[in-house]
């Protein structure tokens, strides 16, 4: 994005410079001009930066005292709680560490799709982005599995067991994805070393998904284009560096209330059961974070056709920057895309809810309806939005909303005066 | 921000309306007063030392609680023994040791090192013993179980006459707490059944209070220390946060924009 020139003052730093520009790429993420209208749904990168650096520093060290065997699992988590000091705070930083990520990926994710942060030119990013998010359910399913309690071995065996559904080949795929006849001691091993491996490639990722973001730079609430930097930006460091700053202490704040004074309110009591290969838990579930997959998989009757309709839900979204066809980005500015926004946001909560119940009577009819509207709204909905839909004039700068009194956003302005 | 307040809130109901969701089977638990609940929730010392009392004396006969040992009694923030109690308390239990350097295995007093031990060689000899059922190993079983201490200190009272109708087979007992109401622990405490040294009555509520208290200890040895780590981060973020708050403020107090 700033194609300034940088030059360091020192003369050794001139040197190295020339050799490796670092100098210069630290001084392009300071200047990395910002829009300055950004609202704090836009702290959550920066918020889920630090919760990826957690569970890689956390898990580190859970690492180096957690043995990857199906008979020493459990006990040597029991181990890192009672007697490696300081354990407890690691391994339930870790835990629900996990659950901070998804409730911010979360946001980010409805952020984007409120601000049409995926439309052109910032497509690349969000695909990123998608395949973030996939690596993140992969890593955290795997994670779950390593306490080696009921719901981690009962939970790997469903889950696995979702590949027999693949026509002819399925059954051998499920073996070697064990590596035996049931879920057991080589599955745990390889389990671990996924487990520890998905998250070096979420940062690499990342690296990428930030650097795609600064070649347009970043998207804002008004949806519209930088017209003047100078007016329209302010500096990432210290404007926003602060900002997130002060939006990561307070998402730090809930973090801790978890960690400390409810550790084991997201996890499910079985888990601290051993896994026993002879007897299943009355319910199976997933982690919260998954249940509206896990609903979209049980509504379908046929097995095969319920992985289908679970993966396509998370990939249809790779597809949205070309099902959305409407040219403006911001949802403050169209009036009928920002109902159907939260119809949507209601839907995803409903498949999470009757994802937690027992695929059965009205649950099971109301899942059915969920995900068919879940896929209506991403195939039918928004690719006829933006032909059909009357959108409100978009102001002409950044800078317009911020000082206010443009005739050109006077109409939107009243409505959405808490979205800007 | 005040959008950014309402969203955080809303996002943390619907977490927990989910967990929530997840134990479907409501029962209303007996309630009592938990003091190691809450903010500065701390255990109670006596009752600890007395909770242990009835883990040895009643429940130890079948349950293991094989993650705990000798020395956890001495610990801070456990039952607090002193070290002489707590070597007293192991060495009168007889451990299996060896095999020495004749290759032969020995029993010996057991020392603070120790693992509690096993009432039972291994689950096979301890189902045989129990008509089938295995009784769960203590150590985190308050973790383990939906209902937490509730449900444990409940179960521990829920005996009753079986409903008129219900068959039980032989073993097999009525508990209204229990997950489809059937136990194969028969009702172990009764008024009296234990003597307390501190003088305390040993009613059966007592005693499940106790029990219950320890065993919650047992699954959640550091839960004091945690407290008073959580307390002390909170409000160590708080004011963090307050001081940025008003950084940022000064800071962006040149931009028009609203912060």
């Amino acid at each position: 994005m700033s194609d300034h020139e940088y030059t360091p003052k020192s003369k050794f730093g001139k040197w190295f410079n020339d050799r490796l520009p670092l100098l210069t790429l630290a001084s392009h993420l300071t200047d990395y001009p910002t829009p300055k209208n950004l609202n704090y749904w836009w702290t959550f990168g920066g918020i889920l930066t630090f919760c990826l650096l957690t569970q890689i520093i956390t898990g580190l060290v859970l690492a180096m005292h957690y043995i990857a065997h199906a008979d020493m699992a459990f006990d040597s988590v029991e181990h890192i709680m009672r007697d490696v000091n300081y354990g407890w705070l690691i391994r339930y930083i870790h835990a629900n560490g996990a659950s901070m990520f998804f409730l911010a990926v979360y946001i980010h994710i409805f952020r984007s799709l409120f601000y049409g942060s995926y439309k052109s030119p910032r497509e690349v990013i969000w695909i990123i982005g998608i395949i973030i998010y996939l690596l993140m359910m992969a890593a955290a399913f795997l994670g779950y599995v390593l306490p080696w309690g009921q719901m981690s071995f009962w939970g790997a065996t469903v889950i696995t067991n979702l590949f027999s559904a693949i026509p002819l080949v399925g059954e051998g795929i499920v073996t070697w994805l064990w590596g035996g006849y049931s879920v057991d001691n080589p599955t745990l091993t390889r389990f671990f070393t996924l487990h520890y491996l998905i998250p070096f490639l979420i940062l690499g990722l990342v690296v990428l998904h930030i650097w795609a973001l600064h070649v347009p730079g970043n998207n804002n609430p008004v949806g519209i284009d930088i017209q003047k930097p100078s007016k329209d930006t302010v500096p990432f460091h210290p404007y926003i560096v602060i900002k997130d700053g002060f939006a990561l202490l307070m998402f730090m704040i809930v973090f801790a209330f978890f960690v400390f004074y409810t550790p084991n309110i997201l996890g499910h009591a079985d888990n601290y059961i051993e896994a026993n290969p002879l007897v299943t838990p009355a319910h199976i579930v997933p982690e919260w974070y998954l249940l509206p997959f896990y609903a979209i998989l049980r509504s379908v009757p046929d097995k095969l056709l319920g992985v289908i309709a679970m993966l396509s839900a998370i990939l249809i979204l790779a597809a949205l920057p070309w099902l959305d066809t409407s040219k403006i980005r911001s949802a403050v500015f169209r009036p009928l895309y920002r109902q159907f926004y939260w119809i949507l946001v209601a839907d995803v909560l409903i498949l999470g809810y009757v994802g937690a119940m027992p695929a059965e009577g009205l649950y099971l009819l109301i899942a059915r309806v969920a995900t068919a509207y879940y896929f209506i709204h991403f195939l039918v909905i928004l690719p006829i939005l933006g032909f059909k839909e009357k959108t409100l004039p978009v102001p002409l700068s950044i800078t317009e909303p911020v000082l206010g009194g443009s005739p050109n956003l006077a109409g939107a302005r009243i409505k959405n005066k808490k979205n800007l | 921000m005040k959008n950014f307040f309402k969203i955080i809130i809303l996002s943390l109901i619907i977490m927990c309306g989910y967990k929530s969701a997840y134990s479907a089977e409501k029962v209303e638990y007996l309630k009592t007063h938990w003091s190691f609940k809450g903010l500065f929730g701390k255990f109670d010392r006596a009752s600890l030392q007395r909770g242990y009392q009835v883990y040895t004396e009643v429940c130890s006969s079948c349950h293991s609680m094989k993650y705990l040992s000798y020395r956890n009694l001495a610990e801070d923030g456990g039952p607090e023994f002193s070290i002489d109690q707590a070597k007293a308390i192991a060495a009168s239990f007889e451990v299996k040791d060896g095999p020495n350097s004749d290759g032969d295995m020995f029993t010996r007093p057991g020392k603070l090192s120790d693992k509690f031990v096993m009432p039972y060689d291994n689950v096979k000899a301890a189902q045989a013993a129990n008509g089938g059922a295995y009784p769960p190993d203590m150590s985190v079983l308050v973790k383990a179980r939906g209902g937490g201490v509730d449900y444990i200190y409940s179960l521990l009272q829920g005996y009753e006459e079986p409903p008129a109708g219900m068959k039980l087979d032989d073993g097999v007992y009525y508990n209204k707490y229990m997950y489809g109401n059937k136990i194969k622990m028969s009702n172990q405490l009764s008024d009296g059944l234990v003597e307390y040294g501190d003088g305390t009555t040993a009613t059966v509520e007592q005693m499940s209070k106790d029990v219950t208290t320890f065993l919650m200890w047992a699954a959640e040895p550091h839960l004091e220390s945690r407290h008073r780590m959580g307390f002390k981060a909170i409000i160590y973020l708080i004011i963090l946060t307050v001081l940025v708050y008003f950084s940022m403020k000064k800071i962006w107090s040149g931009i028009e924009t609203k912060i």
